[in-house]
């Protein structure tokens, strides 16, 4: 079957379709800026935010210690905190964030210390709250090596090495590659957004070139030309193919330039001083990015011609709309499944639709290649699309469809 | 030509059951002259040319448009077929010629033709000024320029025109009536639709008037007259259609 007629009516609605702000909007400027704006902007937002938190000097207040005053002294020492004299309405305080946490030294506690007899230093802290929490850690740590000190002190008294607490060290050390400590955190969410992106972006011109067709009284006018509906929806399901593979495309690329411009940009370690927050590992091998394509490309046909067979029965756009919005719960729970810890590829996942091909790119993404998985994948999704786009051809012939009123 | 032979058109309604849209409906419209298809409304008449043009597909009969059947050679049909109707509108975002083009391409036609043609309508139509201006932005009388150029860009042997002057302006109806005759003048076989008398008289060499899907009178506006024995042709209409009439208030 030579495929000229639906060349002619695919170039057409790419004409079209680049005149169409909402088709713009929805397949280039969107997929675009989500994340640059989502991750970027979020992350370096959430990173300031935190970096901000660390950099205050966060008010504590001292209870008791009047008898202890070398570790008072000490604590009063620390340039980290601020501390500030009791008061009998400390809680209060804390709840309303005019200190950040409270420390209480019991009564005689070094006199305890000396006497080697147990003794208990409470940290009061807000829980869920960041910069309470930051100045709880602060005082733990310190505390902590005080500890240490005392433990030092008794050790040296009774004439015994140091490191006779310390038999042996524990290191753990990490031999991944940095891309595959990348893709192991990144795989379920590039899986995820390919095939979500995939259905927005066939979304709007599935219906624009069905249901939005008989709205504009179209419909007639190009069933009465010579061209046949089989091809004459082929040239429409390109269209939409195009649409949803570029949104697809155009979305990873930003996300790509996005980690890029986190790790180089270092965004993370500006606002955070070189926190522990910074996010060495976002790198995404190309080759698994394309893997992923391929995989994501049977999806796409499917979403693209399940879109136009499911929009065409609409009347008009507000049906359709109202027709296509809970597909997108279809596609996103599986989706979202596959993003569950510990959820693998076994036989028969293998051929859930959507669920498949979210739970392999994320091996695809950290460098596993399961052929025989590959292959069931590929087979079964194609063989749903391939169901699909009969359907959407069946689907034009239909006169009660075409005609429905 | 046109042959119609017994078409018939059945649809199914949930609530109302099977739909006798069209039945056994035979007529012939010869090369260079204007067949009139007359009634009211929901009498079949876009159901009869929607079959004509191999929009829809008839449930029972056929017919022969420009030599093809419209069942075997759908394709065919459509090729040698210009098609206009008040629902066939332009596509919004394309321009005016880039929409002439597009049917001109779907009608087969090499590059060459179709610039030529393209260039020739374009300049018959006075359509130059507009050329380059989206279907969108264009006035009532401009688009139903664009959608007559649209129809006559593969020179179409069979015009088929459902109620095409139906909710226009008395001036760009009568530029689609001034079209409608030049079509005949120039040899085409034109069969349109109308519930308006006036535009029958006007225009139509045969004159066939259609009531509750059945084709129930046909002759020449003079054979009309003399069978019914009235010059008004809105009374001859009623007479016809009166003994059949199921709508209340009318006898």
């Amino acid at each position: 079957m030579s495929l000229r007629y639906a060349a002619i009516v695919y170039r057409k609605e790419l004409t079209e379709a680049l005149r169409d702000r909402r088709t713009l909007i929805s397949t280039i400027v969107v997929p675009l800026l989500l994340f640059p704006v989502l991750s970027v902007g979020f992350g370096a937002m959430a990173s300031v935010l935190i970096g901000k938190a660390r950099q205050e000097t966060p008010k504590v207040m001292l209870l008791g210690g009047a008898d202890s005053p070398r570790l008072a002294e000490k604590l009063r020492a620390l340039d980290q905190l601020l501390v500030v004299p009791a008061t009998a309405n400390w809680k209060e305080q804390i709840e309303s964030k005019e200190i950040r946490a409270a420390v209480e030294i019991p009564p005689g506690f070094e006199a305890q210390v000396a006497q080697n007899r147990p003794a208990q230093v409470t940290v009061y802290s807000y829980e869920g709250e960041i910069k309470s929490a930051f100045a709880a850690g602060r005082l733990e740590k310190f505390l902590k090596s005080y500890r240490d000190d005392v433990v030092k002190d008794r050790l040296a008294a009774k004439n015994l090495p140091e490191n006779i607490l310390q038999p042996f060290a524990v290191q753990l050390q990490n031999v991944a590659p940095p891309e595959k400590v990348g893709g192991a955190a990144l795989g379920g969410l590039v899986g995820y957004m390919v095939i979500l992106l995939c259905m927005t972006g066939a979304m709007y011109p599935a219906m624009d070139l069905t249901a939005g067709e008989k709205e504009r009284g179209t419909m007639e006018t190009i069933l009465s030309s010579p061209v046949s509906r089989t091809q004459l929806v082929l040239g429409k399901f390109f269209l939409v193919l195009t649409a949803s593979l570029a949104t697809a495309a155009l979305s990873v690329f930003s996300m790509g330039v996005s980690f890029w411009a986190m790790n180089h940009l270092r965004v993370f370690e500006m606002a955070g001083k070189g926190g522990d927050a910074a996010p060495q590992n976002l790198k995404l091998s190309l080759g698994a990015v394309l893997a992923v394509f391929l995989m994501a490309l049977p999806v796409a046909v499917l979403f693209a011609a399940a879109m136009l067979t499911i929009s065409l029965f609409a009347k008009s756009y507000k049906e359709a709309q109202s027709y296509l919005t809970p597909m997108t719960f279809v596609v996103i729970i599986p989706a979202v499944a596959s993003m569950l810890p510990g959820i693998e590829l076994t036989p028969k996942l293998a051929v859930i639709p959507i669920l498949n091909v979210s739970l392999l790119c994320k091996e695809l993404m950290v460098g596993t290649y399961h052929w025989n998985y590959i292959a069931l994948i590929f087979l079964s999704t194609s063989l749903y699309a391939g169901a699909a786009i009969f359907l959407a051809v069946k689907m034009f012939q239909r006169e009660s469809v075409l005609f429905r009123s | 030509m046109i042959e119609a032979r017994g078409l018939c058109k059945r649809f199914q309604d949930k609530k109302r059951g099977e739909i006798r849209a069209v039945e056994n409906v035979s007529f012939t419209c010869r090369p260079g002259r204007v067949y009139g298809l007359l009634g009211a409304n929901g009498a079949g008449k876009t159901t009869t040319l929607r079959m004509l043009a191999t929009i829809l597909e008839p449930s029972d009969g056929t017919a022969t448009v420009a030599g093809y059947d419209i069942v075997a050679h759908p394709e065919k049909v459509r090729a040698s077929v210009g098609f206009l109707s008040t629902a066939t509108a332009l596509y919004p975002r394309l321009t005016a010629q880039e929409m002439v083009e597009y049917f001109g391409r779907l009608n087969g036609l090499d590059e060459a033709t179709l610039r030529r043609r393209v260039a020739e309508i374009f300049a018959r139509l006075e359509m130059d000024g507009f050329r380059e201006r989206r279907c969108d932005k264009l006035s009532t009388g401009m688009k139903q320029k664009v959608s007559i150029a649209r129809t006559l860009v593969h020179d179409p042997p069979v015009m088929i025109f459902d109620e095409p002057t139906l909710g226009l302006d008395v001036m760009t109806a009568r530029t689609i009536i001034a079209f409608i005759r030049e079509c005949r003048d120039r040899g085409k076989t034109v069969i349109f639709s109308t519930h308006v008398m006036s535009e029958v008289e006007k225009l139509c060499d045969t004159i066939g008037i259609i009531h509750d899907g059945k084709l129930l009178a046909e002759g020449t506006l003079a054979e009309l007259r003399a069978q019914h024995a009235e010059q008004d042709l809105e009374e001859i209409f009623v007479r016809v259609v009166g003994p059949h009439h199921t709508g209340a208030g009318e006898n």
